[in-house]
């Protein structure tokens, strides 16, 4: 029998890899891939926790953010591709178009 | 023998989202962000929810990293020689003590809390799908609403956002 805290464990970790991509990478496009390593994290959360916990409501959650992570996807890289045409790169660091 | 398939996805899961973060080439982090999910699918299963499983395999890997690896393939990004944020090293020391720290905060922690109302065998009489379309059909419908009016409204905006820009009108302009 695994233990509840181990599935924690695991998604804990995850998460941690995720935000350390999302901080020290450059490139726009694995940004966003260390975000769904993020909500991969939360999702072995949300379904450890429901079948532990024998709710079904978990599970649901997870659905809905799965949904939410494809949402996301297509309008990050709609974005992505609108950068792109305009300064042909998509290192974070060059996109300061919004900064004061 | 669960704790042994746990081990093995577990494992290989944390072994392809650091790979994912530390490779070097574009699409080379895209499969290894597909060997993530398909792992984590795996650990779905051990828990008893196939649907998700099946949600997982066919959304994610099927569809989302496709729409990821199709940009990559688009942009023909080159790669380049400083891939990592110039001050890397003061982030990932930091992001190593959290971890640990919160690591030994989550194994030490016992979990417990109000049981629902779904234990294991009655949803394994009906099957994890029926359990799960029960639910969302009932108390989570207006979620699942909320969500397809969500989702068609990020699809509108994509298509909108990478649509090509029309030039100008010229006697538009010259009004």
């Amino acid at each position: 029998m695994v233990p509840l805290s181990a599935y924690v464990a695991v998604s804990a970790v995850l998460f941690m890899t995720g935000l350390l991509g999302v901080l020290i990478r450059r490139n726009f496009i694995i940004v966003l891939m260390a975000v769904e390593i993020m909500l991969n994290a939360a999702n072995i959360n949300l379904v450890a926790f429901s079948y532990y916990l024998e709710s079904m409501a978990g599970q649901l959650v997870a659905l809905f953010v799965i949904a939410i992570a494809a949402g996301e996807a297509a309008v990050g890289l709609a974005i992505i591709i609108v950068v792109f045409r305009g300064k042909i790169s998509t290192n974070v660091d060059e996109m300061n178009l919004l900064k004061w | 023998m669960i704790s042994v398939f746990f081990a093995y996805f577990a494992l290989m899961s944390i072994a392809a989202g650091v790979l994912t973060v530390a490779l070097k080439n574009p699409v080379h982090c895209g499969l290894a962000l597909l060997a993530l999910l398909l792992h984590v699918s795996g650990l779905f299963i051990l828990l008893n929810a196939e649907f998700l499983w099946a949600v997982q395999v066919v959304v994610y890997a099927g569809a989302i990293l496709v729409l990821y690896l199709f940009v990559l393939m688009l942009l023909n990004l080159k790669t380049e020689e400083r891939y990592f944020h110039a001050s890397f090293t003061y982030f990932l020391i930091p992001a190593v003590l959290g971890a640990l720290y919160i690591m030994a905060l989550l194994l030490r922690s016992p979990f417990g809390g109000a049981k629902g109302d779904a234990p294991a065998e009655a949803v394994l009489r009906e099957g994890n799908t029926f359990a799960v379309g029960i639910k969302m059909f009932s108390e989570y419908l207006l979620q699942f609403e909320i969500v397809g009016i969500f989702l068609l409204g990020a699809i509108i905006g994509a298509i909108v956002l990478a649509k090509t820009p029309k030039p100008i009108d010229s006697n538009l302009r010259d009004r």
